[in-house]
């Protein structure tokens, strides 16, 4: 996308679900060795551990895929 | 004194942690930093107010969409959903798809071919400047309130959630969307739209899964509902989860609507109005780069416009099947926000409809999740906010000053003027705030104020695009009269409430009803006015109404493409699915 320059939204979408997955991820991975005291509803299911991990995945195929160096190549091959 | 107590001053529902902080705090220093990279590309009027014409499709079609997903949008209508049941749905299905779909394909040409920078702009190139003067003052009215109430909503989550105290949370979002907005203009606006468009999945669709898994899917849920409003005695329990069949009669349903109501009310005025002549939305639109990119972008909008249900709706469901009081056990009833807001309220522990999803939210979501599910509300209020102050900032900028007051202002100054409203934008939208805070329901708020100004707008604006006949004081006249006669039917029932069976034709009628109906009606006014008048004055020659009517317009041949990259063959697939999922929940 043209629009911002040489950064992308998608690549400032990228920054923000990769960060905010790997935070989810670490404190889901924290929180299996260290059972919190006050537990929310269905706790056992680990969602932090694999919604985390499904951000950062994410967060890291749009950083990625449109990172400043790619969209600058790209732009120079347009006519 | 710990400075934290001045913020504090109401019981928690939950404790944000180390990293629920740092997720929150990560975002207003990413959205701040966004302003600041775009601030040099906001150098001219069409770069700020329009973000240059270049956004791609999908960017104008996610943000088209997230102008509308706010946290007003999220809480509102899980709230509404908790309270009217499944029949909330209406909203993003009859209540969208159409007229979306209606918007790319038919009136998307009309807006794109004249280059208008606003809708305000259309119908003074199409009726006048009087027609022009009535849209730009209420829609600029419209827009603060707007903000005002997404600002409203963002304090409700604070308190509930944090125990935040109101003039705090106000503050802290207002200043963060003055500096952004004021800074890149409606790129900028642009970009934190999409941004919170992945933030609100990220953040709400755990509700929905894991919420589903406690009630035993689908059925579990509809089984626990119908045992749960039974026990409350509820009427009609069965009705809560079936789209249409309960809308034979007026008392057949928790709404208090019928068929009537929801196809034309809501499907043929409020919808249309709104989603094809409110400047909010259709200004994203306006930003894409060709023709194609504009009639593609609203269908790419509706297509994720029909799963919207899945965060919105069914948390809202899902607290009618299993939110319980904490302390007692039992079935926990949710109440009107006034009543919850009261002293009385505060003192037992009441909650309002609205508070359904942080509710939820606090239910499911620990460490990290929770700090994912706040940031995305607060995205999504920024963003609503956001967007209805850069849309009130153009419409001020070139349809109320660049008209009424400065009709030679330079570029440039209108670039300055832009960031200086779009401050007292805020400003006034803090003053609205507090008017939210007396509504029973906040998009019962909303949608008053949508029969006001959007239904009768609707019905110029179609009559404008499809009916050269039409004139500049038939506009006007049936602007003004739609208009006026909404904002009277509203103020007969209030001092009436025997009046609703006149206004809504019953008097099982309940808020939403009466205000589909109240549309309706302004839009029938608007219309019959209109072509009275019109046939009563002499029309415009045919020369000037080139690219602004129907038959009068060149339509220009869009490039030969793929059936996959044809606007026609998208729009077909999401007419489908719209229909088979009215089938599926019937």
């Amino acid at each position: 996308m043209k629009s911002g320059g040489h950064l992308s939204i998608w690549f400032f979408t990228g920054i923000c679900l990769g960060v905010n997955g790997l935070l989810i991820f670490a404190r889901g991975l924290y929180e299996i060795a260290n059972p919190p005291l006050h537990q929310v509803v269905l706790y056992d299911l680990h969602a932090n551990v694999w919604w985390g991990g499904f951000l950062l995945i994410a967060g890291l195929f749009f950083s990625l895929r449109f990172s400043p160096a790619r969209e600058r190549a790209r732009m120079a091959e347009k006519p | 004194m710990n400075l934290a107590l001045l913020f504090l001053n109401t019981p928690t529902l939950v404790h944000l942690s180390a990293v629920d902080l740092v997720i929150i705090v990560f975002y207003f220093a990413l959205v701040l930093g966004i302003g600041l990279y775009l601030k040099g590309q906001a150098n001219t009027g069409e770069d700020f107010f329009m973000a240059g014409r270049e956004m791609t499709a999908w960017v104008a079609g996610l943000a088209f969409l997230s102008a509308n997903l706010g946290s007003l949008e999220l809480m509102g209508w899980a709230g509404n959903s908790y309270r009217y049941g499944i029949l909330a749905a209406h909203w993003y299905w009859i209540g969208a798809i159409p007229a979306m779909l209606f918007l790319a394909l038919v009136m998307m040409p009309f807006y794109h071919i004249c280059k208008t920078h606003s809708v305000p702009g259309y119908l003074k190139l199409r009726f006048g400047e009087g027609a022009q003067a009535i849209s730009s003052i209420s829609f600029a009215f419209m827009t603060v309130l707007m903000s005002g109430i997404n600002m409203y909503a963002m304090a409700v989550v604070m308190r509930v959630v944090l125990g935040w105290d109101l003039n705090f949370s106000i503050i802290v979002s207002s200043l963060t969307v003055a500096a952004y907005v004021a800074l890149g203009g409606l790129r900028s606006a642009i970009f934190n739209e999409v941004l919170q468009f992945f933030l609100i999945w990220a953040g709400a669709l755990l509700i929905p899964i894991l919420g589903l898994i406690e009630a035993g899917g689908w059925s579990g849920l509809q089984a626990k509902i119908l045992q749960n409003l039974t026990e409350l005695n509820v009427p009609n329990p069965g009705s809560y989860t079936h789209l249409w069949s309960t809308l034979g009669n007026f008392n057949a349903n928790p709404m208090g609507i019928n068929w009537v109501g929801i196809v034309f009310g809501l499907g043929a005025v409020i919808s249309m109005g709104y989603w094809t002549t409110d400047f909010l939305v259709v200004q994203r639109v306006l930003s894409a780069k060709d023709l194609r990119s504009a009639e593609l972008a609203p269908i790419i909008g509706a297509g994720f416009k029909m799963l919207v249900p899945l965060i919105v709706i069914l948390p809202g469901l899902l607290g009618l099947a299993l939110l319980r009081d904490p302390r007692s056990g039992e079935l926990l009833r949710l109440v009107p926000a006034n009543l919850a807001w009261s002293d009385l309220g505060q003192a037992q522990g009441l909650h309002g409809y609205d508070e359904v999803l942080p509710l939820m939210l606090a239910r499911y979501c620990g460490p990290g999740l929770l700090g994912l599910g706040i940031t995305a509300l607060i995205a999504g209020f920024m963003s609503g906010m956001a967007g209805n102050v850069s849309a009130f900032t153009t419409v001020w900028t070139y349809d109320i000053y660049g008209t009424l007051i400065n009709k030679n202002a330079s570029d440039d100054t209108k670039v300055k003027m832009g960031r200086w409203v779009t401050v007292v934008g805020v400003i006034i939208s803090i003053v609205t705030a507090y008017f939210a805070k007396s509504m029973p329901s906040i998009m019962d708020y909303v949608q008053a104020l949508f029969s006001f100004f959007i239904a009768p707008l609707f019905g110029t604006v179609i009559l404008g695009m499809l009916w050269k006949r039409a004139t500049p004081a038939g506009g006007w006249a049936g602007l003004l009269a739609g208009t006026l006669s909404s904002v009277g039917m509203y103020v007969w029932v209030k001092i009436d409430p025997n009046a609703v069976r006149y206004v809504a034709l019953s008097m099982d009628a309940q808020d939403q009803a009466q205000n589909m109906f109240r549309a309706l009606w302004c839009c029938l006014i608007c219309v019959i006015v209109t072509v009275v008048v019109s046939y009563l004055t002499q029309p415009k020659p045919d020369s000037e109404l080139k690219n602004l009517v129907y038959g009068l317009t060149p339509i220009p041949k869009t490039e030969h493409v793929s059936m996959f990259h044809s606007p026609i063959f998208w729009g077909a697939i999401v007419a489908v699915a719209f229909v088979i999922l009215q089938i599926i929940f019937w």
